[in-house]
């Protein structure tokens, strides 16, 4: 039997899991997925949470509803990856040796990398959103807060889903809106990038929502710590930003599983060839996802559009043959812009995010860098795609390469 | 295609105003590129980050990232924003005749 091992069962794990169990001839292959958690998580529903729109029921299911039978899955820390002995080492002292691994281990915030972030007003006045924690803690303090300075801070990038902190900011002005608090209510975006976002035309749009919106824009603001007892946050070059709520992204990174192994970067993320998805330096290991470092977003769609270009390089390999797929760095992502209003981005590594359509058989077109209301059911529908087609890993109407359809130059 | 005139000679730029060709750096330019970010004198602190990033540059391909440096590079985060005020890995990158570092999405 030839053993493939499936590190995480996330988004980008559990679609892998899928797609190889339905291609792989069941009396050659064993099929292990590792995972330390028993809930699967539908991270995209996280913004939401904060506005009451969703609940924390919304957002799980069990991982093992997306577990085909007859594979084995294992619930487990993983301790370290020993990539020259091919074999992983579990934290309950259990060893699965492997042909061929998949790492999706995923990010994860890490707070404890900014001084005074995870301090006496951690989850008190300082919240984060990316976890369920963060996201229930903060849906609890908006349902009474009446007022004052909210601040959001990107840590430094990169992030999972860059476009979640707009998000953020956008829902909060809709909501306080439909509190009728929004006069009260001083909303910040605080950023370390030299816009509203990181791509030139997307960012001077987005920058004019923001504006439209009363939202104030920071930019270039390199955090260094945050004084608990002043409630400010302060940059390296001692600039002070005072809040009495601050919603952070803290810095993301890699599992420390990877850091354990020896396999990641300063962030603990894995060197993935860009195209091919192979590990650097490893023929028979591939990274998806957002464990890998490659220079795309850290978002859903992206892992989606990878696990296409994987599953055919995975067939190719295991007969012997080179990856020939070729990833783009596709991401398509509904930005949630408030008052039941979206707006769609679609790019790759080479073309930035441009207006235009979107077309999409039997539901679009949706339109590119626009507010309409159709962009916000796109992003609503996903939820019920993501649960029933996307882990699943079943087919969806979209091509994992970006087209050039549409988009206005 | 933009270009600058420094030590008398016409240097091509990039998008972002770095330099298009890393081969036409030399540290005379590098001192002409910091008075223009507003650095009067580069001192060895300086000079530390340049040559670590130069050196980065030739293995990876990259430019690093803040982090990278401040982890490799032996200067402390603090110092890096008191050298290259308003932004090191950029500043520092463009004085060593490298292309933007790339902020990835």
């Amino acid at each position: 039997m030839k053993k493939l091992v499936i590190l995480g069962a996330g988004t980008a794990g559990t679609m892998m899991l899928n797609k190889l169990y339905n291609a792989l001839d069941k009396d050659e292959w064993q099929i292990t997925i590792v995972d330390q958690h028993e809930t699967h998580y539908y991270q995209p529903g996280f913004l939401f949470i904060p506005f009451g729109i969703y609940e924390k029921k919304d957002v799980i299911k069990p991982k093992s509803d997306f577990f085909p039978s007859g594979i084995n899955a294992i619930t487990a820390q993983i301790d370290k990856i020993e990539p020259d002995n091919n074999r992983v080492l579990l934290k309950n002292n259990q060893v699965v040796t492997y042909d061929y691994l998949i790492i999706a281990t995923g990010a994860r915030i890490a707070p404890a990398e900014t001084e005074g972030l995870q301090d006496k007003l951690w989850h008190k006045n300082i919240f984060d959103f990316y976890t369920i924690e963060g996201a229930t803690a903060l849906a609890n303090f908006f349902k009474y807060w009446k007022g004052g300075k909210l601040v959001l801070n990107i840590t430094e990038m990169p992030i999972k889903c860059p476009v979640a902190p707009l998000e953020f900011v956008f829902l909060a002005d809709s909501y306080f809106t439909k509190r009728g608090i929004r006069d009260k209510v001083d909303i910040t975006f605080v950023t370390p990038l030299d816009g509203a976002f990181t791509k030139p035309r997307a960012s001077a749009i987005l920058g004019d929502f923001l504006d439209k919106k009363n939202i104030k824009l920071i930019t270039d603001f390199d955090i260094a710590r945050v004084d608990n007892d002043k409630k400010e946050i302060i940059s390296w070059e001692e600039d002070e930003i005072p809040f009495d709520v601050l919603v952070t992204i803290p810095t993301n990174t890699g599992d420390p599983a990877i850091e354990r192994s020896g396999m990641g970067n300063e962030l603990n993320f894995i060197p993935t060839d860009k195209h091919t998805l192979r590990a650097e330096g490893y023929d028979n290991i591939f990274v998806i996802g957002d464990a890998t470092d490659l220079p795309s977003s850290k978002a859903g769609s992206v892992a989606h559009f990878e696990a296409d270009i994987l599953y055919e390089n995975f067939l190719s390999v295991i007969e012997g043959r080179e990856p020939q797929a070729q990833f783009d760095g596709h991401a398509n992502c509904f930005i949630e812009s408030g008052f039941g209003n979206g707006i769609l981005i679609d790019f790759n590594y080479d073309t930035e995010p441009l207006p235009g359509k979107f077309p999409l058989p039997g539901v679009g077109p949706f339109s590119l860098l626009e507010e309409t209301k159709m962009n916000h059911y796109g992003k609503i529908m996903f939820r019920w795609m993501y649960w029933n087609f996307l882990v699943k890993g079943l087919e969806l109407p979209i091509e994992s390469n970006m087209s050039m359809a549409g988009k206005r130059m | 295609m933009e270009t600058i005139e420094l030590i008398g000679r016409e240097i091509e730029l990039d998008e972002d105003g770095n330099l298009k060709n890393i081969s036409d750096w030399n540290e005379e330019i590098a001192v002409e590129l910091a008075k223009q970010e507003g650095i009067d004198e580069l001192t060895d602190r300086h000079w530390a980050v340049i040559n670590y990033m130069r050196k980065e540059y030739e293995e990876k391909g990259t430019a690093p990232s803040i982090r990278r440096l401040t982890k490799e590079s032996g200067v402390p985060t603090k110092e890096l924003y008191q050298l290259f005020p308003k932004g090191p890995a950029k500043k520092a990158a463009r004085i060593a005749g490298l292309p933007k570092p790339k902020g990835c999405i």
